[in-house]
C-alpha cells in the first residue's frame, strides 16, 4: 500500500504531464486529483492504527540503486510513526489543494501542467518522509525543491515569477549544500547512509573528534550543524529565509501546499528524524534553539507591517517554522511535529481562504484595498476566522480545550520553558511572538473582512469594473503580472516614505466603487470547510497521542527521540507558564482590534511615531538590501571578471577566436598559391613529381 | 654510331618542349594540347628506344597503345575545346581560371 502511495501521484504526473494539452484538462484535472484523494484515504488507514497503538512500523524495499564498496543505498519506503504523520498531512492537503485549484486555478489555459507539477510535487514529498537512507532524502529533498521552483515560476510570463522562482532555487541551493556536505561527513563518519543504522551508532559517536584544516571539531555537532543548514534553507530559517515571502509569486494553491503546509516543513521532519542524532550533540541543539527562536521573532515583527495578505500568511509560515525549530532544539520533538502538523491544517486553511478571498477581489492582494467583505464572501470569513483562533492558539488554558493551535503551540511553549537554558530563552521570545502572532493574524482578518469597503482605489477591482463582462477575466495570467509590477513600486514608495500607507491613504477613494465580490465556487469552499475541521479539532483529538508523557512514548514508538520526562516537565509548569500564551493572544486580539477596527487612525499615528521601527519591517529587516550587498553584487562583479576577463579576454581569445584568426591569417597566404591557372597548378605538379622522384631516388 | 642515349637525349628535349609548352605558354589552349601530344611523344621514343636496346617488343607495343590513347586524348581535349570556346568565346590560356581559390 505504501508504495502505491508513493507511486500514484508520481504516475498521475506523468500522465498528466506528458498527456498535457493531447489529454484536456478535464481527465488531467481527475486523474491527478482522483491518484490523491485515494492515496490520502490509504494515508489514513495507515496513520489511525498508529494513533490506535497497533501500529507496525515496517521498510518496504523497491530496489537497489546505488551498491559500490561499502556504500548500499536503496529504494526503499520506511513507514513509521513520523512518516505516519507526514503522509496524513502530506495527502490530506494536497488532495485538498487540489480540488480547490479546479476552482482557483479554473481561468488558466494551462492547466495539466499545474496539476502535473502538483502531484509531481506529492510524490517528491512523498519520498522524502518514506526515505529510510539519507540519500533518498536528499532525491526527494532536491525533486520538493524543484517542483517549487517550477510552480513559483509556473506564471512564466511574468518575470516577477521567474526572478522570485530562481531566487528560491538558488538560496535552497546554499542550504543543499550543507545537507549534502552532512550526508558525506556522516558517511565519512558511520560508513552507512542507512537512518536506522546512522541513529543506532550516534549515541557511540558522542564527544568524539574531528579533524578539518588543523582543527579538531565535536563530531556530532559539526554533522548536526551541517544538516541542519540544509534544514534552515528548506524550512526558509533566519538567514536563509529570503525565498520564502518571495515564493508567493507562484499561484495561491502551491503557496499553500508547499509553502505553508508540507515542504518548508522538511528541515523540521527532517531535525526531528535524526532526533537520535541531534541529542548527541548539546551545541548543535542550542544553535538550533537560537535560529528557531530568532526566526519565529524576526518573521513575526515583519509580518506585522506587510500589506500583501499572501505576504503576511509567509512571514507568519516563517514565524511558527521558527516554534517548531526551537521545539525541537529544547528536545521536544514531539512538540515539534504536533506544531507541524496542527500548523498544516491551519496555515493550509489560511492561504486558500486568502486565495478566495483574492479570487473574489479580481486578483488583488492588497489588503489596503479589502475591507468590509465578511457580508460578501461569508463562508471565506468564517472558515478564514476559524483559521486565525487556530494559529492565535485560542484555548482555556486549565481546561484544555481549544483550538489546534492552543496544543501545539503552548505544547512548545511548556516545553520551552520547562527545558530550562536555551529554552527560557525561546520561552520568553516565542511568547513575544505569539502576541505578534495574534495582531497580524487578527489584523489580516479586521483588515480583510472588517470596516468599509476599500475596493474602488484598487487597480484590479477598477479593471473588473471596466471590464465589457465583468468577471471574463481570462488573462488571468498577464493580468497578475501587471498587478505585482502595479504592486511593487508601491510597496517601494511606502517603504521610502516614514509616513507610509498603512491603511489607504486619504487621496485613495474609498467604497465599494460598485463593486459586488461574489463567494468563490464549491470546490474551493469545500477545501476550506474540511481543512477548518481539522484546524478546529486536530489539537483536541491528538494531543496526547503526540505530545502527552505517556501516550506520546505508545505513538512514536522510538521513531524520533521522545522525551517524555520533558513533556511531563511540560505539563507540570507554573499557571502563569500556562496563562501566558493566552494572554497574550488576547492582548494581540485587543490591539488589532482597537487599530483596525475602533480607531483606524492608530496605525497612521503609529508610523508618524515609530518611522524608522515602521521603515524597518517593512524592508524585512533589510535582509534582501544586505544579501545584495554581500552576495549578489559580488558574485555579479566576479561573474563579470570571469566573463570579460577570463573567458572572453583569454581563453576565447586566445582558444578558440585565437586559433581561428590565426587559420584565417595562414589561409590569406596560401590561398595566394591558388591562382586558377592551368599552368601553375601543373608547375607544382612537376616539382612535386620532382621532389618525389628525387626523394624516392636519395633515400 | 646513335647509341642508347641519343635517342634519350632527343627524347628528354622533347619533353622539356613539351613542359614548357604548358608553362610558358599563355596564349591558347591548343598549344597545351599539343604539347601534351609531344610529352607522350618524348615517352614513345624512350618506350622505343628501351625496346630495341633491351630487345624487347613490349616497349614498341607499348608505345602503339599510347599513340591511341593520345589520339583519344587529342580528340576529347579538342572536343571540350569547342564546347569550351562556345561557351566563354575565348580560348585564351589566362582567361582560364576558374579554379581559382
Amino acid at each position: 500500500m505504501i508504495q502505491l502511495i508513493v507511486l500514484l501521484p508520481l504516475l498521475a504526473a506523468i500522465i498528466a504531464g506528458l498527456g498535457n494539452k493531447a489529454l484536456g484538462k478535464l481527465p488531467a484535472k481527475i486523474i491527478t486529483t482522483g491518484a490523491l484523494f485515494a492515496i490520502c484515504a490509504m494515508s489514513w488507514s495507515i496513520f489511525i492504527p498508529f494513533v490506535m497503538g497497533n501500529g507496525e512500523a515496517y521498510v518496504a524495499p523497491l530496489f537497489t540503486w546505488i551498491q559500490s564498496g561499502s556504500f548500499d543505498a536503496q529504494w526503499a519506503l520506511r513507514v513509521d510513526t513520523m512518516t505516519a504523520v507526514m503522509l496524513v498531512v502530506i495527502t490530506s492537503v494536497s488532495s485538498l489543494v487540489h480540488l480547490y485549484s479546479w476552482g482557483y486555478m479554473d481561468e488558466e489555459p494551462d492547466q495539466p501542467r499545474f496539476f502535473a507539477y502538483l502531484s509531481l510535487f506529492t510524490f517528491a514529498m512523498l519520498m522524502l518522509v518514506t526515505a529510510n537512507n539519507l540519500l533518498q532524502m536528499f532525491f526527494g529533498w532536491e525533486g520538493v525543491g524543484l517542483a517549487s521552483y517550477l510552480l513559483i515560476g509556473f506564471w512564466f510570463r511574468k518575470p516577477s515569477a521567474n526572478a522570485a522562482a530562481i531566487k528560491a532555487f538558488v538560496v535552497n541551493r546554499v542550504g543543499d549544500l550543507g545537507f549534502m556536505m552532512g550526508i558525506f561527513g556522516t558517511y565519512l563518519v558511520f560508513n552507512t547512509i542507512s537512518i536506522p543504522e546512522i541513529l543506532e551508532m550516534a549515541p557511540s559517536m558522542a564527544g568524539s573528534t574531528i579533524g578539518f584544516l588543523g582543527a579538531r571539531f565535536d563530531t556530532m555537532t559539526v554533522l548536526c550543524l551541517l544538516l541542519f543548514i540544509g534544514a534552515m534553507g528548506k524550512s526558509a530559517q533566519l538567514g536563509l529565509h529570503t525565498w520564502l515571502p518571495d515564493a508567493m509569486e507562484g499561484p495561491t494553491p502551491v503557496s499553500a501546499l508547499i509553502h505553508a503546509a508540507t515542504m518548508v516543513t522538511a528541515g523540521v521532519f527532517m531535525v526531528c528524524r535524526l532526533s537520535p542524532m541531534f541529542e548527541t550533540s548539546e551545541t548543535a541543539l542550542t544553535v538550533v534553539t537560537y535560529v528557531g527562536a530568532a526566526t519565529c521573532l524576526f518573521a513575526a515583527t515583519v509580518g506585522t507591517v506587510q500589506t500583501d495578505i499572501k505576504r503576511v500568511i509567509a512571514y507568519s509560515t516563517c514565524s511558527q517554522l521558527g516554534y517548531m525549530f526551537f521545539a525541537a532544539g529544547v528536545g521536544a520533538y514531539g512538540a515539534a511535529m504536533f506544531h507541524l502538523f496542527t500548523h498544516a491544517f491551519f496555515k493550509a486553511l489560511l492561504f486558500l481562504g486568502a486565495g478566495s478571498v483574492i479570487h473574489a477581489m479580481h486578483h488583488e492582494q492588497d489588503m489596503r484595498y479589502y475591507g468590509g467583505l465578511r457580508k460578501s464572501i461569508p463562508i471565506t470569513f468564517w472558515t478564514m476566522t476559524l483559521g486565525t483562533l487556530a494559529i492565535t492558539g485560542v484555548g482555556l488554558p486549565i481546561i484544555g480545550i481549544g483550538f489546534a493551535g492552543f496544543y501545539s503551540k503552548d505544547g512548545i511553549l511548556e516545553a520551552a520553558y520547562a527545558a530550562g537554558g536555551a529554552g527560557t530563552g525561546a520561552f520568553l521570545v516565542g511568547v513575544f511572538a505569539a502576541l505578534l502572532t495574534s495582531f497580524y493574524s487578527w489584523r489580516l482578518v479586521f483588515l480583510t473582512f472588517f470596516g468599509k469597503p476599500r475596493w474602488a482605489a484598487s487597480e484590479h477591482i477598477q479593471h473588473a469594473l471596466h471590464d465589457a463582462h465583468g468577471h471574463g477575466h481570462d488573462d488571468h495570467a498577464t493580468h497578475g503580472h501587471g498587478s505585482e509590477e502595479a504592486n511593487a513600486p508601491a510597496q517601494e514608495h511606502a517603504g521610502h516614505d516614514p509616513h507610509g500607507h498603512e491603511t489607504a491613504p486619504a487621496h485613495m477613494a474609498t467604497g465599494t466603487g460598485g463593486y459586488h465580490p461574489h463567494e468563490s465556487p464549491w470546490v474551493m469552499l469545500v477545501p476550506l470547510i474540511v481543512l477548518s475541521i481539522g484546524a478546529v479539532f486536530a489539537g483536541l483529538v491528538f494531543h496526547d497521542q503526540f505530545i502527552g508523557s505517556e501516550g506520546g512514548i505508545a505513538f512514536w514508538q522510538g521513531s524520533l527521540a521522545f522525551d517524555s520526562h520533558l513533556m511531563h516537565a511540560a505539563h507540570e509548569v507554573p499557571t502563569w507558564v500556562k496563562f501566558s500564551p493566552f494572554t497574550v493572544m488576547l492582548t494581540g486580539l485587543a490591539i488589532a482590534w482597537l487599530a483596525y477596527v475602533k480607531y483606524t487612525d492608530w496605525p497612521q499615528r503609529f508610523v508618524a511615531q515609530f518611522g524608522v521601527l515602521y521603515t524597518f519591517l517593512l524592508n524585512k529587516w533589510y535582509f534582501d538590501e544586505l544579501y545584495n550587498l554581500l552576495f549578489v553584487k559580488p558574485a555579479f562583479a566576479i561573474g563579470r571578471f570571469f566573463w570579460k576577463f577570463g573567458d572572453v579576454g583569454f581563453i576565447d581569445r586566445f582558444g578558440p577566436n585565437g586559433l581561428a584568426a590565426l587559420v584565417v591569417q595562414g589561409n590569406k597566404v596560401t590561398r595566394r598559391l591558388q591562382s586558377g591557372y592551368l599552368y601553375t597548378y601543373a608547375l607544382v605538379m612537376l616539382i612535386g613529381l620532382a621532389a618525389a622522384a628525387t626523394w624516392a631516388m636519395t633515400r | 654510331m646513335i647509341g642508347l642515349q641519343h635517342y634519350l637525349v632527343v627524347s628528354a628535349i622533347v619533353f622539356v618542349i613539351g613542359v614548357l609548352g604548358i608553362f610558358i605558354n599563355r596564349k591558347n589552349i591548343i598549344i597545351i594540347l599539343m604539347a601534351i601530344e609531344l610529352i607522350l611523344l618524348s615517352v614513345n621514343i624512350n618506350l622505343v628506344a628501351f625496346s630495341v636496346f633491351l630487345n624487347d617488343m613490349v616497349g614498341q607495343v607499348f608505345s602503339m597503345f599510347v599513340l591511341t590513347v593520345a589520339a583519344g586524348e587529342g580528340a576529347i581535349g579538342l572536343a571540350i575545346l569547342v564546347i569550351y570556346f562556345r561557351g566563354r568565346g575565348s580560348i585564351a590560356v589566362d582567361d582560364v581560371n576558374r579554379m581559382k581559390g
